[in-house]
């Protein structure tokens, strides 16, 4: 058996096993092991995976030896190769800071359904990245939509229940629209394959099935990846949820939920078909800018840290959306580059939000006043992902709205470089209600002893932190990865 | 339902019939409608049954939470195993051309064992959600 050639099954069936052989083991620390090592294992693979794309160009592997497109395919190209290296590399850091994390948040006798779990997102996930099949893609969202249910419900806050209950039925919606797009596309192709049936929708693009499928395909992948005004069920799902599951999938779920929008709209579709025969620019724009700044204003409001981190991330859907609505090279690399970006930005602030809650028993913002003096190190780290937010030079966020104004002026919309500029004000606002709260408060008498977050925390917080102000600096991998996604997604070299 | 004794002669009667029922889908399913999905449902059924006329206790008797736990992780390990075994003979993931010296044979070797698979785990799942729901008291919130 050459282990080379079986990679992009190996980067699905490593998490998907690890998951049933934890329930089998039952013990919390095998479990964490064995789903550790599996998700380490993954994020190998796609490290590898990542480099014979950039080597050598896609690689194709058939299932079950059917060719494409007869059988399932798994594609590796330059754009899920990237994706692919940010759910595992993300997972890699997350499961080592969740047993530290879940320790403090959940019942002991539900931890190894919980690596269980997420070894089943993880595996969810990776396989909506790597698969070339639309039918598979809808399992594999499935797989993982059911999964981070179940994983916010194990909330400690009562309130998790309604929050996984509300996500749990605006994700079903969604997921109902996306079947019924890809239905429509089946039954006008008689393809399952997404390259294949790009192929075969050119001549039909206009036909009143294929812009049904992709009215559906639209709403129901963005009820997804959350975007205004389909956000609702985020802001709670994201707050009530355990530290490490709010961080994992603020992280990767909703980017996966924009590479499935990518991969029918410029792989399927055909940008011709998206952007030039409908309005679907000015449309994204509007809806685009709008999540920006009305996401970004309720987050000024927020009385609970996680609650605003969450209204942000609705708020940064939007910057990666705009970048789509350019249906430019410049505009889709700033959107796949904010992909990595903000998940590495706000994965790490969620895992430092996890330490204040293991600290400080809550983050609220009148709980973590003097936060600054108590635990100064986490305290930092959230300014410095804050910084990243907002979009600071020097920080992974200034990269890609760079590249989004390059986008801008390369348009001549010069007024939007004035409107984005104008929302990352906005995030200065929301995030100084934090540097306020942790700098300029006294913390609360019973509050005054707490220690900094244990290394357990600490350690895999900072990694992400430490990916947030590397990025901003050297953009080889981020920039240099989405300029190769966006010019395949746009014709050009694969 | 203890005292029920229509119920129950016919609860025994009819037990054995629904779980050669399951196994009729489960084999035939090959060339007719039927299968892993199918056949692990109405096995399920039957213990579904079994509970509620004999009671919950005497259900988990036969097959405990463990059991069924150990289920529905085994079901999809085998469905796994066949699927790796594909790249230890010499094919793709999923591969069943190579299970056998025959393709046709090995497809038909494969399907057999996946459709096992998932018998076995759409079972548990099915019991476990039932176990879930059955065993919750009006007392716990």
């Amino acid at each position: 058996m050459n282990l080379a050639a079986h990679l992009p099954a190996l980067q699905v069936v490593l998490p998907l096993a690890a998951a049933p052989l934890a329930v089998l083991l039952r013990g919390r620390g095998a479990a964490f092991m064995l789903v550790t090592l599996a998700a380490w294992a993954a994020f190998a693979v796609s490290i590898l995976l990542w480099l014979q794309v950039n080597a050598s160009g896609p690689i194709s592997y058939a299932i079950g030896s059917w060719a494409p497109p007869w059988g399932i395919e798994y594609r590796v190209d330059s754009l899920s190769a990237l994706l692919l290296m940010l759910v595992c590399g993300i997972a890699a850091v997350v499961l080592p800071y969740a047993r530290a994390s879940i320790e403090r948040e959940l019942r002991q006798d539900v931890h190894y359904l919980f690596y269980a779990m997420f070894a089943l997102c993880l595996a969810g996930l990776a396989g909506i990245a790597i698969t070339g099949d639309a039918f598979n893609l809808f399992v594999f969202l499935e797989i993982s939509s059911l999964s981070s249910y179940v994983l916010i419900a194990l909330g400690r806050d009562r309130r998790a229940l309604v929050a996984a209950y509300q996500y749990l039925i605006m994700g079903t919606i969604g997921a109902t629209f996306i079947v019924v797009g890809v239905g429509l596309l089946y039954l006008k192709t008689g393809t399952l394959n997404l390259a294949d049936m790009g192929v075969r929708l050119q001549e039909m693009t206009s036909h009143r099935p294929v812009l049904a499928a992709l009215a559906f395909l639209t709403v129901g992948i963005s009820l997804k990846l959350a975007l205004f005004p389909l956000h609702q069920w985020l802001p709670n799902a994201y707050a009530y949820a355990p530290s490490a599951v709010s961080a994992f999938l603020a992280a990767t779920a909703t980017k996966v939920s924009v590479y499935a929008l990518l991969r029918f709209y410029f792989s399927v579709f055909g940008e011709t078909a998206v952007f030039k025969r409908l309005p679907m620019e000015d449309l994204m724009l509007i809806l685009a800018l709008a999540g920006m700044f009305v996401a970004s204003a309720v987050a000024i409001f927020q009385h609970d840290l996680k609650r605003l981190f969450a209204y942000s991330s609705v708020a940064q859907i939007g910057y990666i959306v705009l970048g789509i609505s350019f249906d430019s090279v410049t505009g889709l690399t700033a959107t796949i580059a904010h992909l990595v970006n903000h998940a590495v930005t706000k994965g790490g602030l969620f895992l430092l939000l996890g330490a204040v809650m293991a600290g400080m028993g809550g983050v609220t913002l009148a709980r973590v006043h003097g936060i600054g003096r108590v635990m100064p190190l986490t305290a930092f780290g959230i300014v410095l992902c804050g910084l990243g937010l907002i979009g600071v030079p020097g920080t992974a966020g200034f990269v890609s709205k760079w590249y989004l104004i390059l986008a801008a002026l390369e348009k001549g919309q010069w007024w939007l470089v004035f409107l984005i500029v104008a929302s990352s004000l906005l995030a200065v606002a929301y995030v100084w209600r934090f540097v306020e709260a942790a700098y300029f408060h006294a913390p609360r008498a019973d509050l005054a002893t707490v220690r900094e977050a244990p290394a357990g925390l600490a350690i895999p917080a900072w990694t992400l932190v430490g990916a947030t102000i590397w990025f901003g600096l050297d953009t080889s991998v981020t920039v240099g990865s989405a300029a190769r996604a966006a010019a395949m997604l746009l014709g050009g070299a694969p | 339902m203890t005292r029920d004794m229509v119920l129950r002669v016919v609860a025994k009667l009819l037990i054995p019939f629904i779980l050669l029922f399951a196994l009729y889908v489960q084999f035939h399913g090959d060339f007719g409608p039927g299968g892993g999905f199918q056949a692990g449902v109405i096995l399920a059924a039957a213990m579904v049954f079994y509970a509620i006329v004999f009671g919950l206790d005497n259900a988990r008797k036969v097959l405990p939470d463990r059991l069924v736990e150990t289920m529905v992780a085994a079901g999809v390990l085998l469905y796994l195993g066949v699927g790796v075994a594909g790249p230890l003979l010499g094919g793709n993931f999923l591969d069943y051309f190579v299970l056998a010296a025959d393709p046709v044979a090995g497809q038909h070797r494969g399907i057999f064992w996946i459709e096992l698979g998932v018998a076995i785990t759409v079972c548990g799942v099915m019991l476990k959600v039932y176990y879930l729901f059955a065993g919750r008291g009006p007392e716990d919130d």
